[in-house]
């Protein structure tokens, strides 16, 4: 049996999930694929599971489970893998599916595989390092084997003719020190222009850019294309635009139909954030620099005149 | 406040991953080396707290001889002593096996003088990425632990932590002592200044030597994902490439 801990919104499971269950079912084991669901909408986000493969969904829907509390969820998921014995307990790479998996891990004393691209049940995995830039092949020693599946490594995928899985309710035995870090309030943010994440188009300045003032004919061109505006760290790094524009290992990862990398070498942790463009145009007065191994087109020469050219040119392409 | 922060110490690679040929490691011949950014913008945040509040910031680090070069860095930027396991084998600790390790160090920092009320860590390692040693430790130590944070304060006792999320930031309150990890974007880290590095020089660093253990999750081998190396298509140089440019944006779809 494999043992499937997912995430779930407004009582439906989360597409990253979804991915989790399609690695769990490819690592070879015959047996059964069960669920593990916490917190409010965990059962109607339980029945749409049968498609994916799952046969049981155990549900917590405890009251003190409302808001999300970390080591609540590995109670959960570690008392169902006790009394279960699954040979692999499998989690979405996703922010929380990570941290509650490294909590399972913890309390079962156990090694854990975040972010596997591939995973067999005989303990071997493929995981990502580097945000995505290096792959590792490595053996879990232990049991059941713990892992998570790296962002759209896997596609999600159906099997025919699956009811709703039957549904077991879990009442977790949870003490004090697994409430003690607990969400108490979100504040709500003001959500400005294009977010990042979800553009069409991407232009980003790095280095190259200049100054905070020499993004503006980077915004102009954005305008146009109804596109965001993305940076490097060293354009983060000398506080020429906020953290939350930074592409990259440790910014953002974005998926646009066109990145347009300005000014910017193409350093793997940049690249790491921007390689699931479908299409990425450099500028770069370097006919040289690393970004061109990692572009699909390019324009030498300097950006501030290119850029503004390309914008001149939609202009008189559409007038007004 | 006492605070101690770990960094790990990696290899600064540049526009290609180029493997040593056993494929256990990054050929690191001609490179420099750094901590990730999440771990630089933990000891940034450290130093702020007890900026506000007094007290101390300790480094620790498990790592080779050479990790003495960011222990020293961090030292610059404002922590006052760094301490430093040093893994004399060619071979890397895996995140249980960093756990234990750190968990040691702690215990012994704290048995000599007073517990920290705060340990932060990054919330990934720059180059394995295991997204656990933080939380392990906090498990080990019996404290509780919040990750991933992009704003921290503290008052009273209690850490205010928060995490972005889509559409806003979740807030937990923290009692200390616990465990942390950050995320890089909770501040914009200093620069160190050239009397810090001078006097980071004379700053203490102590060292020790743990046995590795077997590691339970086992680096077979090192691959470059398929990808790499392709050749952009030039479409010009300097303005005149606009036109070819605007053509592209239309074949892909972005422009009407
Ligand atoms: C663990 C880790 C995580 C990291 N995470 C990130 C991350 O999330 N995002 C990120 O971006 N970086 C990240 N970095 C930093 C990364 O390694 C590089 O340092 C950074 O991406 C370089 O930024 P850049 O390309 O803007 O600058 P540079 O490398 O200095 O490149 C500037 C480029 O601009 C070109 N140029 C200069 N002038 C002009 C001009 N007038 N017209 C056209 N081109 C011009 C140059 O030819 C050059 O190619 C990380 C590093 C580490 C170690
Ligand atoms: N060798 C090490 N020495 C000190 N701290 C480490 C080491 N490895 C990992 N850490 C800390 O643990 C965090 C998470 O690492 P990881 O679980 O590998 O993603 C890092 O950001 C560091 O703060």
């Amino acid at each position: 049996m494999t043992l499937v801990l997912i995430e779930h919104q407004d009582g439906r499971p989360d597409e990253l999930s979804l991915q989790a269950l399609a690695l769990a079912r490819g690592m070879g084991e015959e047996g059964p694929l069960e669920a593990v669901l916490v917190g409010p909408g965990g059962e109607a986000a339980a029945r749409e599971l049968g498609a994916h493969g799952v046969t049981t969904a155990h549900v917590a829907e405890d009251d003190r489970l409302g808001s999300y509390a970390p080591a609540a969820w590995a109670r959960c998921v570690t008392e169902v893998a006790e009394r279960t014995q699954p040979k692999a307990v499998v989690a979405a790479g996703s922010t929380r599916g990570n941290e509650v998996m490294a909590h399972v891990a913890a309390r079962m004393d156990l090694p854990f595989a975040a972010n596997c691209t591939k995973a067999h049940q005989d303990g071997t995995v493929t995981r990502i390092r580097w945000g995505g830039s290096l792959l590792e092949e490595a053996r879990l020693h232990g049991s059941p084997l713990l892992l998570s599946s790296a962002p759209h490594a896997v596609q999600a995928t159906t099997v025919n003719g699956a009811d709703a899985p039957s549904v077991e309710r879990l009442e977790p035995a949870l003490d004090e020190t697994d409430l003690l870090v607990q969400v108490v309030e979100r504040v709500e943010a003001e959500t400005k222009g294009i977010s990042l994440a979800d553009a069409k188009v991407v232009i980003s300045g790095g280095r190259g850019v200049g100054s905070a003032d020499g993004f503006a004919i980077l915004e102009e061109l954005a305008g146009l294309l109804n596109a965001a505006v993305g940076c490097s760290r060293v354009v983060t790094m000398a506080g020429w635009r906020p953290h939350t524009d930074q592409v990259g290992q440790t910014g953002t990862k974005v998926s646009p139909d066109l990145y347009i990398a300005c000014g910017i070498s193409g350093a793997t942790q940049h690249i790491a954030g921007c390689k699931g463009a479908k299409t990425i145009l450099a500028i770069n007065s370097d006919a040289e620099a690393p970004i061109l191994n990692n572009a699909d087109y390019a324009v030498i020469g300097d950006l501030a005149e290119i850029v503004p050219a390309i914008t001149a040119e939609l202009k008189r392409e559409r007038p007004g | 406040m006492r605070v101690l922060v770990c960094v790990k110490r990696v290899p600064l690679t540049g526009g290609r991953m180029v493997l040593t040929a056993d494929e256990q490691a990054i050929e690191t011949r001609h490179l420099g080396f750094t901590i990730s950014p999440h771990e630089e913008c933990g000891v940034e945040e450290a130093v702020r707290l007890v900026e506000a509040h007094g007290g101390s910031v300790t480094v620790l680090t498990l790592g080779p001889p050479e990790a003495e070069e960011q222990v020293r860095d961090m030292l610059a930027v404002g922590a006052d002593r760094g301490v430093l396991l040093v893994n004399d084998s060619d071979e890397e600790w895996d995140p249980q096996g960093t756990a234990s390790a750190l968990v040691v160090a702690v215990s012994e920092l704290e048995a000599a003088e007073e517990p920290f009320d705060l340990i932060v860590f990054g919330n990934e390692s720059a180059d394995s990425g295991g997204y656990q040693v933080g939380i392990r430790v906090a498990y080990a130590l019996g404290r509780p632990v919040a990750t991933g944070l992009k704003g921290l304060s503290v008052e009273d006792g209690v850490a205010r932590c928060e995490q972005e999320v889509p559409g806003g930031r979740d807030v937990y309150p923290v009692p200390l002592p616990a465990v942390v990890s950050v995320l890089e974007g909770i501040n914009l880290p200093r620069y160190p200044s050239v009397p810090a590095k001078l006097r980071a020089r004379s700053k203490p660093v102590e060292r020790s030597t743990p046995e590795r253990p077997e590691p339970r999750l086992e680096k077979l081998r090192l691959v470059v994902p398929p990808g790499q190396g392709k050749q952009a298509e030039v479409l010009g140089q300097g303005p005149e490439a606009a036109p070819k440019v605007v053509e592209i944006m239309r074949e892909i779809g972005v422009v009407s």
